[in-house]
C-alpha cells in the first residue's frame, strides 16, 4: 500500500475535509449565535411579558430552526472521513477521540435535541420559565458540543494527556482532565464560540436592516438591532481577547505557525508585527535569500510582546526554527530539523525494533527499545519528513487569512458601536446606507469564520497531530479515483443542500415575523 | 406509582404528536433532514466509506494494529532522499 501514497492523494483528501469542515462551519456559528439571540429576546419577554418580544423571539427561532435542520449531522461526515481516508491517524487518536465525541454525541446532542422540541412545541403548552430554560439550554447543548468537538481539534494542535503504547499502536488517554482544559482547547472554545456569536449578531442586524429597508416590521427591526449589536459589541470584544491568548498559545505550541501567519523568516528580539504587508511572490524557498515582503509596515516590538509577553521578547522566524540552536524559553538549546528528523527515524526504528524483540520473546531488547522510542518519541512524527521544507505551511495563505479575519474582526467592532449608537439615538431606521453596510456584513461575517479555521487548520500543516504524525502517514493508502468521486458528490450534495437552505431561510425572511404591531395596528 | 408514570408518558406523547402534527414548516425541514441522513448512512457510509483499517488488514490477513504498525514503520523517510 506504501507505494500508493502520493501528493495527489494527500492534496485530494485534505481538499475533501477542508470542504466538509468548511461546510459544516457555515451553520454552526449562526447556531451557536442565534441560540443566544432568541435566548435574550425571550429573556426580555419573561421579565415583561411584552407579546412584542414574544413574537420577535418566535421569529429568531424559526431562522434557528431551519439553519439547525440544514445543518445538523453534516459534520458526521467528518468522521466518516477519519475512518476511511485517514485511517492511520483515526486508529491513532481513536482512544482520545473517543471520549469527547461519545460525550459530545450522548450528552450535548440530546439535551440539545430535548430542549429543541421543547422550544418549538411547547408554547403555551409548557410554564414560561420552563419554556425559557428549554430555549437556553438549547444553545447551552449546541455550545457544549462544540467545547467537545474542539477539545478533539486542540489535541490535535497541542497534543497533552495521552501516552503512545507501542503494543496497541493507540495514543491512550492518560489524564482525561488535561485533555478537556488543555489551555489550547480553552481559548480555541472561546475563540470559536464567540466567534459564532458575532455572525449572529451580524445576521439579526442584517435581517433586522432588510426590514428597514423594505420599510416594514419597523418596531420588530429596531428591536433586533439594539439587542444583536449590544450582544454583537460584546462578542467582538470577547473574540479580540480570546484571540490574543489564541496567538500566545500559539506562540508557545506552534511556532511555525506564528512565523507562517507572520510571514516571519528571520526571528529576533523586539519583533515588530506586521499591520499591513504584500508578500513578494518571487520567493519560493526559505532559504532562497530573497525578500519576503514587497510591502511592509511593522507595529514595533508588537509581535514580541503578543508572543512572549515581553517587548524585548525572542520569537523564532522559519529559517530560526529549521536550523534551530536559539535558546528555548527553559533555557535550552533549540534544536534543528534535521535533527528532529534523526530522532524522528531513531523513534519509529525503535518501534519497529520493540514490536520485533516483543514477537521473539526477547524481554530485555523490548525494554532497551523502548526506552529508545520513548526518549525520541516527542520527535516522532519527524521521522516522516523528507525535506525541511515540508515543515513549512504555505505563508501566503496563512498570512492573508490571518489579515482578512483580523481586519473584519476590528471592522465589526466599530460597525456594533456604530450600529448600537445610531439605535440608542433612534437614528438608524432612516439611515439607508446603514442598511446596506448591515446586509453587506453578513457574508464578510462567515468570511471571517472561514479565514479563521483556514489559519488554524493550514497554519499546522505537514502535521495532523502536531509533532506526531504528518498528513502523509496518517493518510490511508486507497485509490484517489475513489477519494476525488466522493469530494464531488459532496460538492453537489452541499451545494444542494445550501441552496435549499438559502431558499427556505430567504423566503421566510421575506414572509417576516407575525408581529405584535401587525396585529394591533 | 405505575398509573402515574403511564400518564406522564402519555402527557409527554401527546406533546410531540401535536407537536408534529401542528408543524408547518417544520414538515419541510424534517423532510430535508431525513433525506439527507438518509444519503449520508444507508448511500455515502455503506457504499463509499468502509472502515480502511479493517478492510486492509483482513485482505492481509494481518491483526488491524499489526497492519497500522506495518503502515507506520514502513513509512518512515529512510534519510536516503535528504
Amino acid at each position: 500500500m506504501v507505494e500508493n501514497i502520493s501528493t495527489s492523494l494527500i492534496d485530494w483528501s485534505r481538499a475533501q475535509f477542508a470542504l466538509t469542515a468548511m461546510y459544516h462551519w457555515i451553520f454552526v456559528p449562526l447556531t451557536l449565535g442565534l441560540a443566544v439571540i432568541m435566548g435574550i429576546m425571550e429573556t426580555v419577554y419573561y421579565k415583561t411579558g411584552d407579546e412584542k418580544w414574544k413574537q420577535t423571539a418566535k421569529f429568531w427561532m424559526k431562522l434557528f430552526g431551519i439553519n439547525f435542520a440544514i445543518g445538523v449531522a453534516t459534520g458526521i461526515i467528518l468522521e466518516f472521513q477519519f475512518g476511511t481516508n485517514w485511517s492511520n491517524y483515526s486508529w491513532l487518536v481513536g482512544d482520545i477521540f473517543g471520549a469527547p465525541l461519545a460525550i459530545e454525541g450522548i450528552l450535548a446532542f440530546f439535551m440539545e435535541a430535548t430542549f429543541i422540541a421543547v422550544m418549538f412545541f411547547g408554547w403555551n403548552k409548557v410554564g414560561k420559565g420552563f419554556h425559557l430554560a428549554s430555549t437556553w439550554l438549547t444553545g447551552l447543548g449546541a455550545t457544549i458540543s462544540a467545547w467537545w468537538i474542539l477539545v478533539a481539534n486542540a489535541w490535535m494542535q497541542h497534543p497533552v494527556g495521552m501516552a503512545f503504547n507501542p503494543d496497541t499502536m493507540r495514543n491512550e488517554m492518560q489524564d482525561f482532565f488535561a485533555v478537556a482544559t488543555s489551555s489550547t482547547a480553552v481559548v480555541k472554545f472561546f475563540h470559536t464560540v464567540t466567534s459564532g456569536w458575532i455572525l449572529g449578531a451580524l445576521f439579526a442586524a442584517g435581517v433586522s436592516c432588510y426590514f428597514l429597508l423594505k420599510k416594514k416590521n419597523t418596531g420588530f427591526a429596531l428591536r433586533s438591532i439594539k439587542v444583536s449589536a449590544a450582544f454583537g459589541l460584546v462578542a467582538s470584544l470577547i473574540a479580540l481577547a480570546t484571540g490574543d491568548s489564541s496567538g500566545y498559545d500559539i506562540a508557545k505550541h506552534q511556532p511555525m505557525k506564528l512565523a507562517a501567519v507572520e510571514g516571519l523568516y528571520e526571528g529576533g528580539n523586539g519583533m515588530g508585527l506586521t499591520a499591513v504587508g504584500i508578500l513578494n511572490p518571487g520567493k519560493e524557498s526559505y532559504d532562497d535569500g530573497e525578500d519576503p515582503f514587497l510591502l511592509k509596515m511593522d507595529i514595533p516590538c508588537m509581535l514580541s510582546l503578543l508572543a512572549t509577553r515581553e517587548a524585548d521578547g525572542y520569537v523564532p522566524g522559519i529559517n530560526n526554527l529549521i536550523e534551530g540552536g536559539y535558546t528555548l524559553p527553559d533555557g535550552t538549546k533549540a534544536l534543528s530539523a534535521e535533527e528532529k528528523m534523526e530522532k524522528g527515524r531513531e523513534a519509529i526504528a525503535s518501534l519497529a525494533a520493540y514490536r520485533k524483540a516483543v514477537k521473539e520473546n526477547d524481554t530485555a531488547a523490548a525494554q532497551a527499545h523502548r526506552a529508545t522510542l520513548e526518549e525520541n518519541m516527542p520527535y516522532f512524527g519527524y521521522g516522516y519528513i523528507k525535506d525541511k521544507a515540508e515543515l513549512i505551511p504555505n505563508v501566503p495563505l496563512n498570512f492573508y487569512a490571518f489579515r482578512i479575519m483580523v481586519m473584519l474582526g476590528g471592522l465589526f467592532i466599530v460597525y456594533f458601536i456604530v450600529m448600537l449608537f445610531l439605535a440608542m439615538k433612534k437614528k438608524i431606521e432612516k439611515m439607508r446606507w446603514m442598511h446596506y453596510i448591515a446586509l453587506a456584513l453578513i457574508p464578510l461575517g462567515y468570511i471571517a469564520g472561514q479565514a479563521g479555521w483556514i489559519v488554524a487548520e493550514t497554519g499546522r500543516q505537514p502535521w495532523t497531530i502536531q509533532d506526531m504524525l504528518p498528513v502523509s502517514a496518517a493518510i490511508s493508502g486507497i485509490e484517489t479515483s475513489s477519494v476525488k468521486i466522493t469530494f464531488f458528490i459532496f460538492l453537489l450534495l452541499f451545494t444542494v443542500m445550501l441552496a435549499a437552505g438559502i431558499t427556505i431561510m430567504c423566503k421566510e425572511i421575506k414572509k417576516g415575523p407575525e408581529t405584535y404591531e401587525q396585529k394591533q395596528d | 406509582m405505575r398509573q402515574k408514570m403511564k400518564h406522564i408518558a402519555k402527557r409527554i406523547f401527546t406533546f410531540y404528536a401535536d407537536g408534529f402534527r401542528e408543524m408547518k414548516l417544520g414538515k419541510i425541514l424534517w423532510a430535508i433532514i431525513a433525506i439527507k441522513l438518509f444519503i449520508m448512512f444507508a448511500i455515502l457510509k455503506v457504499f463509499f466509506f468502509p472502515d480502511t483499517t479493517s478492510l486492509q488488514s483482513k485482505k492481509m490477513h494481518m491483526d488491524e494494529k499489526e497492519y497500522i504498525a506495518q503502515e507506520l514503520i514502513e513509512r518512515m523517510n529512510t534519510g536516503e532522499n535528504n
